[in-house]
């Protein structure tokens, strides 16, 4: 007896003190696998060489390019001509006699104060630049190389914030940078915010606080003829050749547009397609399973490839855009569909069958009813998932605001364009989160048949 | 009586009346939505069209062109595509280990967030609209653009990808993790604080055995949605089977057979773990494995 009685408590005990040792294994053995995958990709992705690869100096300029601007005065010594240009840009440059208010314009050159007592006088084919506490540096650009003096020092004892060598002197300071090359002086000025944002130099509202706009506006005296002051505004501003205001709104539509058209393409498409590939409304089985296998296909090569295939089609532009979203999401949508249509419930169609319903008849008020607020909630996630996806293949075949971020980003040079199209990005995808979210909401609730 | 069932049969007349006109004006708002939904779509797919480089209707003939002759030149260079295979097969390991790695530390700071921004768990409840902004944020921002920024800074290569995606990951797990843990019981935490354990502990003894299995779920679900993504990326410069693909592709007709051993290895490799993920997701949610 008491044998018998022994067994099956050894028994438990062996089996309770298995379970811990599992349990244990697993508690240290999960975190022991991830730290070791962590490992591997650590060496595999050559983590201690992207010190070597990564560029602070790229860092540096996107962080200071992002929120602020700088204006480059060009001295050119042989033409004896001065030129100011915001961004260095042609389209940024002021008219002879015009200038920002740091800079003074002088019958042989020009003065730029730049703040700090830091002061650069272009003059008679020199540069001079004062810099407090530390002296003069003169240097005059000719054809066998840079002439340069400085208030201490030889050219190779200089501090590190000067960069000199026979052909090319640099200064940096925190006020600003000059390079002198053997044509031409440069001096580079930053300041905060995004120049030109609303004007450009070349529109007579540049540079006027925004009551003086507002009082332009109203008033009678118009700054442009033929036009009121208001809509000649809008004018300089919608084309805006700096910023482009017109076409970043033009790519932001073309974005949203793509996710839409794809999106509500792909359902239309997939709904008539899931009723087929359901096993409750398709009796033929070889039917349900091309079509499923139809809708494997078309996920599994996935936007990328679509992308790829369709742009040799149409060549750049929304509409391959929004069919190569329409295509994937086909597949996904079907397979989400036909899983919602297997769950139906069959009593609902039994009901209205036995009014004598013919079989669209039981679609229309059995089955759809029951599975709208599910595909409509499904549509609406997917639609602001798609924003996302038609800014990334925007990207890749050349339309909506992806492409206007990857040209930007590929110049290297117009950061705070980039981080003005970054903000506008994600203003829209939260838009679209919000709209499909309100939609969702809406649209559902007014619906009473469930979901 | 008589004036009772004459007026009852009003009664009745008025209800269907009412119940006509209110289906009717039902019908006529669906009707109106429709219409508008179908002209915004045809509107849509007009503007798309116009402002394509090239037209649907000049184009579309020319669909199956490109898949063709890309199907040509392999069958033409058929033996060479088993080597073209093991060749690219690295590049291949490369966007699966990007995927992998976000995924699993997306997931990581997923749960740490999404612990941080659910009431009643939260260590400081005051800055739950904080992180929960914070993962919107992250949610919105779409992969290409850190990645891009970042292959600036840090050159190209994985880790760019890597970065990006695991970014965005943190918002998108972030958000359905947090919906998962308003679900959890908070029995077993209060009882943990009972006992003085820390907030770590609490979280993982007590939370952590309730919500795996649906984090689980949720992060084979992303991992799918993050080899699409790291594929892509590649594309953009970050390294990976997408970037290979980008070469090929730029060398251009006659050499489309490398083209076409990626295709393979991509489409296989989608395929593949969409199965994995959706058999062990299936078996998740029916509970086997939990």
């Amino acid at each position: 007896m008491t044998m018998t009685a022994a067994g099956p408590v050894t028994d438990y005990k062996a089996e309770a003190s298995q379970l811990f040792l599992r349990k244990r294994l697993m508690n240290f053995g999960l975190p022991a696998v991830i730290l070791a995958y962590f490992v591997y990709i650590f060496f595999a992705f050559d983590i201690p060489g992207l010190s070597e690869r990564a560029s602070l100096d790229n860092a540096r300029t996107l962080v200071a390019d992002s929120y602020s601007y700088k204006t480059h005065v060009t001295y050119d010594a042989r033409m004896d001509g001065l030129e100011i240009a915001i961004e260095g840009e042609r389209k940024g440059t002021y008219d002879q006699g015009e200038s920002p208010d740091w800079v003074t314009r002088t019958d042989n050159g020009a003065t730029a104060q730049l703040g700090g007592g830091h002061e650069v006088v272009f003059a008679d084919g020199a540069v001079r630049y004062a810099i407090p506490g530390y002296g003069q540096i003169a240097a005059r650009p000719s054809r066998s190389g840079v002439e340069m003096s400085f208030p201490q020092g030889e050219l190779d004892d200089q501090p590190e914030w000067i960069n000199a060598s026979k052909n090319r002197l640099t200064v940096t300071t925190d006020a600003g940078r000059l390079t002198v090359t053997r044509t031409r002086a440069e001096l580079f000025k930053y300041q905060f915010g995004w120049e030109l944002f609303w004007f450009t130099l070349d529109s007579p509202f540049h540079g006027r606080s925004f009551g003086e706009l507002v009082s332009l506006a109203g008033s009678s005296e118009r700054l442009v003829e033929g036009k009121s002051n208001l809509a000649a505004m809008w004018h300089d501003f919608w084309n805006n050749a700096m910023w482009r205001h017109s076409e970043v709104a033009w790519a932001i539509f073309e974005t949203v547009l793509m996710a839409f058209l794809g999106t509500c393409g792909a359902a239309m498409v997939a709904l008539p397609l899931a009723f087929m590939a359901a096993r409750n409304f398709s009796p033929f089985m070889a039917v349900r399973f091309g079509i499923r296998r139809v809708f494997d296909f078309v996920r599994g090569v996935d936007a990328l490839i679509w992308t790829i295939v369709l742009s040799r089609a149409f060549g750049p532009g929304p509409l391959t855009g929004s069919l190569a979203i329409l295509l994937t999401d086909t597949g996904t949508f079907g397979k989400l569909f036909s899983e919602t249509l297997e769950n139906v419930d069959g009593k609902q169609i039994e009901g209205v069958q036995s009014t004598g319903a013919k079989p669209l008849q039981r679609y229309r008020f059995g089955v759809i009813p029951q599975i709208t607020p599910v595909l409509l909630s499904q549509l609406l996630y997917y639609l602001e998932s798609n924003t996302r996806s038609a800014t990334i293949i925007g990207a890749i075949t050349g339309g909506g605001i992806g492409l206007l971020l990857t040209q930007a980003i590929i110049t290297q040079k117009d950061w705070e364009e980039v981080s003005y199209y970054i903000i506008l990005i994600i203003l829209m995808v939260m838009a679209m989160d919000t709209i499909s979210g309100w939609l969702r909401a809406r649209l559902i609730k007014s619906d009473d048949s469930g979901g | 009586m008589a004036e009772l069932s004459a007026q009852g049969a009003t009664g009745t007349d008025g209800v269907r009346d009412e119940y006509m006109a209110q289906t009717r004006r039902k019908r006529l708002y669906s009707g109106l939505l429709l219409i508008v939904f179908v002209a915004l779509m045809v509107a849509g797919f007009q503007t798309a069209d116009a402002r394509n480089a090239g037209g649907f209707w000049d184009g579309w003939h020319n669909i199956l062109d490109f898949p063709a002759q890309v199907w040509g030149e392999a069958a033409e260079k058929a033996h060479e595509l088993p080597g073209h295979l093991v060749t690219f097969f690295p590049a291949l390991v490369e966007t699966v280990n990007i995927a992998a790695a976000s995924t699993l530390l997306g997931t990581l700071l997923a749960i740490v967030f999404s612990l941080l921004s659910t009431r009643g768990l939260a260590r400081w409840p005051r800055l739950i609209p904080v992180f929960r902004r914070l993962m919107d944020i992250m949610r919105a921002i779409p992969e290409i653009v850190i990645a891009l920024i970042l292959i600036f800074v840090l050159g190209g290569g994985p880790v760019p990808a890597m970065i990006a995606i695991a970014f965005h990951t943190v918002g998108a797990l972030g958000k359905l993790f947090s919906e998962v843990n308003e679900n959890a019981s908070l029995q077993p935490v209060e009882g943990l604080q009972s006992v003085g354990a820390s907030w770590p502990q609490r979280m993982l003894l007590g939370v952590m055995p309730q919500v795996a299995p649906n984090y689980l779920s949720y992060a084979l679900l992303r991992f799918e949605i993050n080899i699409r993504a790291s594929a892509i990326l590649g594309f953009v410069g970050a390294g990976g089977i997408g970037y290979e693909l980008k070469n090929a592709m730029s060398w251009g007709q006659g050499q489309f057979d490398e083209s076409a051993a990626i295709f393979i290895l991509l489409f296989l490799t989608i395929v593949f773990f969409d199965q994995i993920s959706s058999y062990y997701r299936e078996r998740l949610t029916k509970g086997k494995l939990a």
